[in-house]
């Protein structure tokens, strides 16, 4: 094994196609133009000596060791900031060079701590590593002199010594070990883009500054961990890194967070994980990545982790230990009686977004050929449903049509119902970077998100809508484009049916459309409107960005219909920097809709109806298939309630603590008679389960996740799985129990099997993947590099559909009981439910939920900052502490739904997308009031989870 | 110079500084002198005001505010005495000009006297090499400065 190892080429590569030509030390080489002589050399195999250089970030010419001689130049030009030049001849070693270097160096030891033996670098510094490519032997300076290292100099207390910073839970800063190259500073704002650090101070004196000379934690940062890379030295250095030591081997794997799909290797000692560090080959993420991903991983081996399979009668009863054997039989015993009982269609099952696409592919396969029906839907329900439904219509593809890197070609970027520098950190520092390059943004949102308006980043225009009128201000800037002739004719008249782009654009172009009609309710300025519309058509490259700010609402499916509109419109479709892009919440959700996860579609997004479709499988799998759609998950629960459905087998979802109207939802799995959970903790939903099979995390299995932009990346077990069996294993041994004839013995064979069945997987496979890291679907004989970008000689479908947008408002409205707006979203370093980020030093950041609420609101209620509120709807109530800003509009609240203590579902309505049943998480009339506390359910909940938790023999378990 | 400021003012009369100056072209030094000249030191609380304004982070402008030693992060004395330590004054006695101005103020270099009358700073060049030894009092220059020309200066600063 080993640790994976990158070059450092200290300088970011040319994108340059002209090739120059020159020679270093002797050895020729072609390199693009604009390339430093440093990276040239790096290319040639010669590693010029460096400390201030690294290839995440611009030359900064600082370090002065990197010196190199070139053949009719005067001077030692730093060659990090010295262009290649055609046929220049450069020398990186002659005596003078050697002499410059030595020196430099003993400056820099001189005012460093000569404590390599304890330091945590020791092994992983740069610094060490070039006293010794110097040949440093001896300091002439001396070491008594002015410096930084230590605390007291003779007795006398040292001013310029600065304590450890060991705020940042993951991370410390010993200011005692900088050198000042500025990489730091330099990699927070040109790969994060968030400026939290400087240089503080002048000369002799300055030293890294987080904030105002603030400590890390109360700075801007963001823990990205960017800086920590960055750093040459034991200055900015992981904890665990601290209290393990150095990693011994490395593996490459992708992040099970959000759906960016980030590259990381995790670095191992053993089986113990000592960091992960995001590798610059990762095609999602280049090298960056976020405080969840890079460091939120302790929740694997938190002790709130269930290890052992559990059996309970009923779920009052407290959970009896068992084997695996004892458990699957069960579990295979309880379906089948419910089966003989109620009939086949009287149980179902949930796949999960988190777990890889083999493991998606089996759940469903065990419900289809084992169940015997099509009782099977995903998390995918409840967020990006009308994502698959409404590009599905207009393009012929349920999925994204950009690759992440495109964001690097657009010059307007609208950005509607997402986050990103919360909800996807990484793509959201990629797509700040293209900003501050020059590209023109705008944000459709109710609350003034970060990107409106940081540190160097300015929407050009900021539409802060009411919640719920997407489809209007969306139709509205296609009535500007229209009436105003600033549409695409060329690419329309050749790409999309133009009798139906003449209808929509009669349809849009009605004055009751326009931006000055629709004011009324959006409360959006109808200048602002035609001055988006304006840019975003005539812009260039004009990109759309979305999340569930434009999907979980009732008219979720129309909103995407109306953005694949004015993409097509606009001719914004099938290149570079352009393209429709759902972001996607959850690592693996794209996979788990590719995967058949529907109830109504098998793997490969074709319809259970389809007899060709159906064959194939059936042949496979050597069953017959039930033709007819199953349940969704909304009609699993009134099916149950009703009596009529019994039993349910949930991998890796909290459906009670992530689905609209938990009460109905706890009543739905209450009047269940087997609910069998498979997850890593006693999750909110197995307050309510019979049986607890025990999940395993991404460290310990094989398989694939496929993020936002189709890409189909490798996940590595890099552990062996605590509980004793990866997720497709238990699966697997499930199904045999249910009297399956399944022999998996690796998840390539399984993915072997969905290549077999499914087009757009047909080419994927491990060895592939081995060699190329990742693809993008469809990867075919029709794509045979995969597709980063689709739709580029033509829709999938044909022709693009343009379809009529009509708004219709939602049946969720403010009254005199209920006048103000809840809207809801995500924070940075938590993670959806929080069952994971909750369950580690993320806590640092959000300990709770708390509900934003504008000064005038809060003021008519005498609610103050930090007060406690009841926050109450048409379906419950519940308490949490509000906090006061401007960044909600008055008559608009928000708050996030990462504690199950705040149980913000229970608030949310059922009303739901009008095509595909996505809850309409995002609007609902509430009324907020001062309160002394808890809210009775809450309290009553709390006593609940804490009954249903406890297991036979052990102490009560903590959530 | 007012020294008890109350937090809003401040940000108040920050943000009245920003608001005329906004509008040049690299507006952040003048808006930091300005700052300085409105409360005799920059107070941090200013900074974020500033960042806010000019769509920087409160880092950025730190990192700036602290790089030039004539912006202060706190107050001064009623007076502010600077001594030229560079190159010519020095071959001409500016070392021993300055020993003179410790003792007769008791205090060292960058420090205020105990009864806030002045404060004593270095300085790098006046620009007035051909009249070294040379020294400013609150903004005004002098040269050619000897033993009683010094005295007097202190003298006067002291009142």
């Amino acid at each position: 094994m080993g640790l994976v190892h990158e070059i450092d080429y200290g300088t970011p590569a040319s994108k340059s196609e002209t090739m120059v030509t020159l020679t270093i030390d002797g050895v020729s080489i072609s390199v693009p133009e604009g390339t430093s002589v440093m990276r040239a050399s790096m290319e040639a195999g010669i590693s010029v000596p460096k400390l201030c250089a690294t290839d995440m970030v611009d030359a900064f010419g600082s370090c002065r060791l990197c010196l190199v001689e070139i053949e009719g130049r005067a001077g030692t030009p730093a060659s990090c900031t010295t262009p290649v030049a055609p046929g220049m001849v450069v020398h990186t070693q002659t005596g003078k060079l050697k002499d410059i270097r030595k020196g430099v160096m003993e400056l820099y030891i001189s005012d460093h701590p000569l404590d390599c033996l304890t330091c945590a670098a020791n092994g992983d510094c740069e610094l060490q590593d070039m006293a010794g490519a110097v040949g440093l032997r001896d300091v002439r300076y001396g070491y008594e002199g002015d410096n930084h290292v230590r605390a007291r100099n003779n007795g006398a207390i040292n001013a310029k010594w600065m304590p450890k910073d060991e705020s940042n839970p993951y991370f410390t800063y010993d200011p005692s070990k900088c050198i000042v190259c500025s990489r730091c500073v330099r990699a927070c704002e040109e790969v994060q883009g968030t400026f939290a650090l400087t240089i503080e101070g002048r000369g002799f004196g300055s030293r890294v500054s987080p904030g105002m000379h603030e400590s890390f934690l109360e700075s801007e940062c963001v823990s990205c961990g960017a800086c920590v890379q960055a750093c040459p030295t034991a200055t900015l250095t992981e904890k665990s890194v601290i209290a393990i030591g150095q990693p011994e081997h490395s593996k490459v794997t992708t992040c099970a967070y959000c759906g960016v799909g980030c590259s990381f290797k995790a670095e191992m000692r053993g089986e113990e994980l000592v960091r992960m560090v995001p590798w610059k080959d990762g095609q999602a993420n280049r090298g960056h990545s976020c405080v969840k991903g890079r460091f939120a991983y302790g929740y694997a081996t938190h002790r709130d982790r269930i290890l052992n399979p559990m059996i309970r009668e009923k779920v009052s009863d407290p959970w009896r230990e068992v084997t695996w054997e004892e458990a699957f039989s069960h579990v295979a015993s309880e379906f089948r009686r419910i089966q003989y009982q109620y009939g086949r269609e009287s149980i179902g099952g949930i796949t999960s977004s988190r777990c890889t696409n083999e493991e998606t592919f089996l759940v469903q396969k065990l419900i289809r050929s084992g169940f015997g029906n099509n009782n099977v839907d995903t998390c995918a329900r409840v967020c990006h449903s009308p994502t698959g439904y409404g590009l599905g219509q207009a393009f012929g593809t349920s999925a994204g049509t950009q690759n992440f890197d495109s964001v690097e070609d657009s010059d307007v970027v609208i950005v509607i119902g997402a986050n990103p520098t919360q909800g996807h950190p990484v793509f959201g520092s990629r797509l700040k970077k293209r900003l501050r390059q020059g590209a023109k943004l705008i944000v459709i949102d109710p609350r003034r998100i970060d990107l409106v308006d940081s540190p160097h980043i300015k929407a050009a225009y900021h539409l802060p809508l009411k919640p719920g009128t997407n489809v209007a201000v969306m139709t509205a800037l296609a009535h500007v484009i229209v009436t105003e002739g600033i549409y695409n004719e060329a690419f329309i008249r050749e790409r999309c049916d133009w009798s139906e782009f003449e209808d929509w654009a009669a349809f849009v172009s009605d004055p009751s459309r326009s931006p000055e009609a629709v004011e009324a309710y959006t409360g959006v300025d109808p200048q602002l409107i035609r001055g988006a519309a304006r840019l975003y058509a005539t812009g260039g490259n004009g990109a759309i960005y979305y999340g569930l700010g434009v999907t979980e609402h009732s008219q979720g499916s129309t909103t995407v219909m109306a953005i694949a509109n004015l993409a097509m419109a606009t001719g914004n479709i099938g290149r570079k920097g352009v393209g429709v892009n759902p972001l996607r919440g959850q690592n693996n959700v794209q996979g788990s809709c590719d995967m058949g996860s529907f109830p109504h579609e098998l793997p490969g997004y074709r319809h259970i109806s389809d007899d060709a479709t159906r064959e194939i499988f059936e042949k496979l799998w050597g069953v017959e298939l039930n033709k007819e759609p199953g349940l969704r998950i909304p009609n699993m629960l009134d099916a149950a309630v009703e009596g009529t459905f019994k039993g349910i087998y949930i991998q890796g979802e909290d459906i009670l603590q992530s689905d609209p109207d938990t009460k109905h939802v706890a009543a739905g799995l209450a009047a269940m008679e087997c609910v069998v959970v498979q997850d890593l903790f006693l999750n909110e939903t197995a307050n309510y389960a019979h049986v607890f099979l025990p999940g395993s995390t991404f460290l310990e299995k094989d398989g694939t996740f496929t993020n936002a932009e189709r890409r189909i990346n490798r996940v590595r077990r890099v552990m062996t799985p605590k509980n004793g069996y990866a997720d497709w294993e238990v699966t697997q041994k499930l199904a045999q129990a249910m009297g399956l004839a399944w022999n998996y013995t690796h998840p390539s064979e399984i993915m072997d099997e969905i290549a077999a069945t499914t087009p757009s997987f047909a080419w994927v496979n491990y060895d592939y993947l081995e060699k190329n890291g990742s693809v993008q679907w469809p990867f075919n004989e029709k794509n045979p590099q995969g597709s980063p970008i689709m739709h580029v000689n033509g829709f999938v479908r044909g022709k693009g559909k343009f379809i009529r947008t009509e708004y219709v408002a939602t049946d969720e409205k403010v009254g005199p009981r209920f006048p103000l707006l809840l809207t809801t979203g995500r924070i940075l370093s938590q993670y959806n439910v929080g069952a994971q980020t909750r369950r580690t030093e993320n806590v640092a950041w959000h300990a709770e939920d708390v509900l934003e609420i504008h000064p005038h609101d809060a003021e008519q209620r005498g609610i103050r900052e930090g007060d406690w509120i009841r926050l109450a709807s048409r379906s419950g109530e519940t308490s949490l502490r509000a906090t006061i800003t401007d960044r909600v509009a008055p008559g608009v609240v928000y708050t996030t739904f990462h504690h199950p203590t705040t149980q913000a579902n229970v608030i949310t309505t059922d009303f739901s997308d009008w095509a595909t049943n996505c809850p309409e998480y995002k609007v609902t009339a509430v009324q907020v009031a001062p309160s002394n506390g808890p809210s009775e359910w809450q309290r009553e909940y709390d006593e609940q989870a804490r009954q249903s938790r406890r297991i036979v023999g052990k102490l009560e378990a903590a959530e | 110079m007012t020294l008890n400021v109350a937090a809003g003012d401040l940000t108040q009369r920050t943000q009245a500084i920003v608001d005329r100056l906004i509008g040049l072209e690299g507006p952040l030094l003048p808006i930091l002198h300005e700052v300085q000249d409105e409360f005799g030191f920059v107070p941090q609380e200013s900074l974020p005001v500033i960042a806010e304004a000019l769509n920087l982070s409160r880092a950025e402008v730190h990192g700036v505010m602290t790089f030039y030693h004539d912006y202060r992060n706190h107050p001064a004395g009623r007076h502010v005495l600077k001594i030229c330590r560079a190159e010519a004054c020095q071959s001409m006695g500016g070392d021993a000009l300055a020993e003179r101005v410790k003792k007769l103020l008791g205090i060292d270099f960058h420090q205020t006297t105990l009864d806030g009358s002045v404060t004593l700073e270095p300085v790098y060049c006046l620009g007035l090499c051909s009249c070294a030894p040379a020294a400013m009092l609150d903004g005004e220059i002098h040269g050619r400065l000897d033993g009683a020309a010094i005295d007097e200066l202190v003298q006067e600063a002291r009142k």
